[in-house]
């Protein structure tokens, strides 16, 4: 059954207590949603928490419904940040209505458009979900701009990111275009690549622009 | 493509007799030959002239041809018709107003899958294109088949292989030349039926007549071409109101991506028309010159190849065999052992009146002083330095270095790109001064400006300043010390406090090469001619000018005046002539200083500090008039006087602080 939004916030703030910062627990009275909420008796009526001397445990079914929470709102942080450039307080806003909807495989192609990302735009890291341990095990690398890959590494150009239209003609003047073949010569102490039979340098603020696929 | 193609004057207009013939454009990317085209067509009659109204230089020569002549122009390298840089957009204006007889696109064998688009561009606009496959001869040494008659035929032009380096094809460009262009049936490619219909929606809106076809008008309208925007508006006159809207709701309509369609629907034409014609080995034939590529920009080996190819370059060849050797034998012997005393004898048998005598022949005459400086110690000095920085220019290394310093130049405001005006600057202020208009934005080249007028010393200067310091390595050591801070202090600095945005860096590297020794020369040559126009004139001016100074004693009341500030900076009230002599050229007043030294009247610590304020002091009056020239009086205003008073104020701190420690 799917939890209430309160609910699930409530199971995003005691993960954050009780894994993160390593207490196994949560004290009632400084949660910022009311102990007297219907959400804690939801919760508790599923068997996902446990409540007792003013404080909150994780069960274990919980434990597994509140990872999951958690790695939602972070990767609804990133949409926002990463994808649509909604950034600040009003990025943090729109994440907590957003991830909300993120469940029943949705996540599962967010986490994929934003090729499995580690860590929230705070730094704080988003847990790893099936389909991030499954790109693990099968070496997709997925899409990553320029500046990851080694000297010596080639791929195929899938996209430019830039809102500079004079910098994306330069660049599509340069060969730099979706579906040709790109190899880095070298990544310092700027970048150096080829495409066909020339070589190109560019600095590490354009080569984050250029998307390669590997 | 040279970085730097100064050649001749700088006269604002087109001086080439040739009214009425017919012109030949060769257009195409950066580094694929064309200059060396350009130069085996035309040989003798070359005019370099800065494009009316832009700072682009624009190259025109004739070529005759079975008793024909033709005018060649030499366009900047342009990367597609859709212009992004003054040069590409130069380069189109001379294909939109001059309507040449034929347009030569000249791209590299090797890169013809990139190049080819712009052909197709040509193409579509209908101008009467040839195509020159070039360096043939390279392209075949890494396995590159191409089939060029197959080419032509797919492409519905005449396509020549050339490898003009090595004199391959030109006869078959100059048959081309004569025959011209046989007339082209419409374009034998198309874009997909969605790109078709909505440049052809805009295409038959317009009514006007166009030097391009319909079609590529129709085009650069959808991509947002001001200049083209305005050129309709003018032909179109009252069906701009039909046009206008026409356009602009296209445009919104494909506003997702329609550049990036263009791109990648020519891409697939191109493919189309390589498939067969082109083919590469599966395995890349690594070649000499890409391993010492390689070589060239890893920090680890490319660092002390740099270190290398300076103390080589500039402290031996320039230093020792120009500033030293060729010094010694031009002034020491040549000016002052023989012609000299024989002038003055000449000149004394002539002219019965002291004063006028001095004019020529006096201590500060024309002859004497004006021709032996520049002829004697400015010329073998200038000459090795550009003889240095030409081979370097032709064998591809300054994109290389560009890319090493990018890192560090970011620092100070300032990109890669800025190396060559930097290390120009070694040569000639002036000229470096003149070449920061290749930088992208207006606050590059304001930087540039600045560091260059400031701490970058010229040759002539560095030559002399060398020599003064060389005896005492304490003060030679202070002295580079003392510029390389200043260099790095002010750039951090100016780069916080001017305002604009942050440069980007791009740059094509282009395959090393051996340079070519005609091709040396005849940079070398051109930039010694344009030196010398440009010296020799200020270097009489300045001597009738002391000589006037002496005559009326303003020179030695000048002297006087300056004797507190000499005071300040612990210096021989002396010093004040070689800072007057500074003023109209930096070397001069370097110069100025040597006789000084020669005289035995400055200590190592006055030597260091003179050396120090005079190589930071205000540049001189040919950097000046250039620097207002590119930058407009007031940056340049505010840059001297910002120069003469640091200056100054460093050599007052440097005194102060050798006096207390010593160390000197």
């Amino acid at each position: 059954m799917k939890l209430t939004d309160k609910a699930e916030e409530i199971l995003e703030a005691l993960w954050i207590e009780s894994e993160e910062n390593g207490k196994g627990y949560a004290e009632l009275d400084r949660m910022e949603i009311h102990p007297s909420d219907a959400a804690y008796q939801e919760l508790a009526s599923q068997a996902l928490v446990e409540i007792k001397g003013g404080r909150i445990y994780f069960r274990p079914e919980g434990k597994e419904e509140g990872r999951k929470t958690i790695r939602r709102h972070r990767l609804a942080e990133r949409l926002m940040m990463d994808v649509l450039n909604i950034r600040g307080e009003n990025g943090d806003m729109k994440a907590c209505q957003f991830e909300h909807l993120l469940n029943e495989g949705v996540d599962v192609k967010v986490c994929t458009m934003l090729n499995h990302p580690a860590t929230c735009p705070h730094g704080k890291p988003i847990p790893a979900g099936e389909c991030c341990e499954e790109a693990r095990r099968i070496g997709d690398l997925g899409v990553v701009p320029l500046t990851e890959l080694k000297s010596g590494d080639e791929g195929d150009i899938a996209y430019i990111l830039t809102e500079d239209g004079k910098k994306m003609q330069k660049l599509m003047a340069m060969g730099v275009l979706p579906g040709n073949r790109i190899t880095l010569l070298q990544a310092f102490p700027s970048y150096i690549f080829r495409v066909g039979f020339s070589e190109f340098a560019i600095d590490s603020a354009m080569a984050r622009e250029i998307f390669v696929r590997r | 493509m040279a970085f730097w193609k100064k050649k001749g004057s700088c006269h604002e207009v087109p001086t080439v007799e040739s009214a009425g013939a017919r012109k030949v454009a060769l257009v195409g990317n950066p580094n694929v030959g064309k200059s060396v085209l350009f130069n085996a067509l035309t040989g003798a009659y070359v005019t370099v002239s800065n494009y009316p109204g832009t700072s682009v230089e624009v190259s025109r020569g004739n070529a005759v041809i079975d008793g024909e002549t033709f005018e060649i122009v030499d366009t900047p390298g342009m990367y597609s018709i859709l212009p992004i840089t003054e040069e590409e957009r130069v380069a189109r204006e001379i294909l939109l107003n001059e309507r040449p007889y034929l347009v030569l696109h000249v791209l590299d064998a090797r890169n013809l899958e990139r190049m080819l688009p712009m052909t197709l561009q040509l193409i579509e606009a209908e101008l009467p294109v040839v195509l020159v496959v070039n360096i043939m001869d390279e392209a075949a040494r890494m396995g590159l088949e191409i089939d060029i008659a197959e080419l032509s035929r797919r492409l519905g032009i005449p396509v020549i292989g050339a490898a003009t380096a090595k004199k391959v094809g030109l006869p078959e460009i100059r048959a081309a030349i004569a025959k011209g262009h046989p007339g082209q049936d419409s374009a034998s490619f198309r874009y997909s039926r969605l790109m078709e219909s909505d440049i052809a929606e805009v295409a038959d809106l317009l009514r006007g007549e166009y030097i391009l076809s319909r079609k590529a008008v129709a085009l650069l309208l959808l991509q947002g071409d001001e200049e083209v925007a305005a050129l309709v508006r003018d032909v179109e006159g009252e069906n701009w109101g039909v046009v206008e809207p026409g356009v602009r709701e296209k445009r919104f309509e494909r506003r997702e991506s329609l550049h990036l369609d263009l791109s990648m629907e020519r891409k697939t034409i191109v493919k189309k028309v390589l498939d067969g014609t082109f083919s590469a080995p599966s395995k890349r034939v690594v070649t000499l010159a890409e391993r010492i590529s390689r070589l060239t920009v890893r920090p680890a080996t490319g660092v002390p190849l740099l270190l290398i190819v300076l103390y080589f370059g500039l402290y031996k060849f320039v230093g020792d065999f120009g500033a030293g050797t060729l010094v010694d034998v031009l002034e020491g012997t040549v000016f002052e052992k023989w012609f000299n005393p024989w002038i003055t004898g000449v000149v004394n048998g002539i002219i019965p009146w002291g004063p006028v005598r001095d004019l020529f022949v006096g201590e500060y005459g024309i002859i004497t002083l004006g021709i032996r400086y520049a002829v004697g110690i400015i010329l073998p000095i200038v000459a090795t330095f550009f003889l240095f920085f030409s081979m370097l220019e032709d064998s591809g290394y300054f994109p290389r270095l560009a890319f090493l310093v990018d890192r560090i130049f970011k620092s100070i405001g300032l990109t890669g790109r800025a190396v060559i005006p930097m290390v120009l600057g070694f040569g000639c202020d002036t000229m470096a001064t003149m070449v920061t208009r290749t930088l992208e934005t207006v606050r590059e080249r304001v930087l540039a400006t600045l560091l260059l007028a400031l701490a970058i010393p010229c040759s002539a200067q560095l030559g002399v300043i060398l020599s003064l310091l060389s005896k005492s390595p304490g003060a030679l050591l202070v002295w580079s010390l003392c510029l390389l801070g200043i260099f790095l202090l002010v750039g951090l600095i100016a780069a916080k406090v001017v305002p604009g945005e942050t440069p980007m860096f791009y740059m094509e590297i282009p395959p090393m090469r051996l340079p070519q020794w005609s091709n040396v020369l005849t940079k070398t040559y051109t930039r010694m001619q344009w030196y010398f126009m440009e010296i020799l004139p200020l270097f009489v001016v300045a001597s009738v000018l002391l000589w006037l100074g002496k005559i009326t004693h303003f020179f030695e009341k000048m002297v006087d005046a300056m004797t507190p500030v000499m005071g300040a900076l612990g210096l021989p009230r002396e010093t004040a002539v070689a800072f007057i002599f500074g003023f109209f050229r930096r070397d001069y007043g370097a110069a100025g200083l040597y006789d000084l030294q020669t005289k035995g009247l400055m200590n190592p610590r006055q030597l260091t500090v003179a050396a120090v304020t005079l190589t930071l002091f205000i540049p001189c009056v040919a950097q000046f008039l250039i620097m207002k020239k590119e930058r407009g009086m007031k940056v340049a205003l505010g840059i001297g006087l910002f120069v003469s008073s640091f200056a100054f104020g460093s050599g007052w701190v440097l005194n102060k602080f050798l006096l207390a420690t010593g160390i000197l």
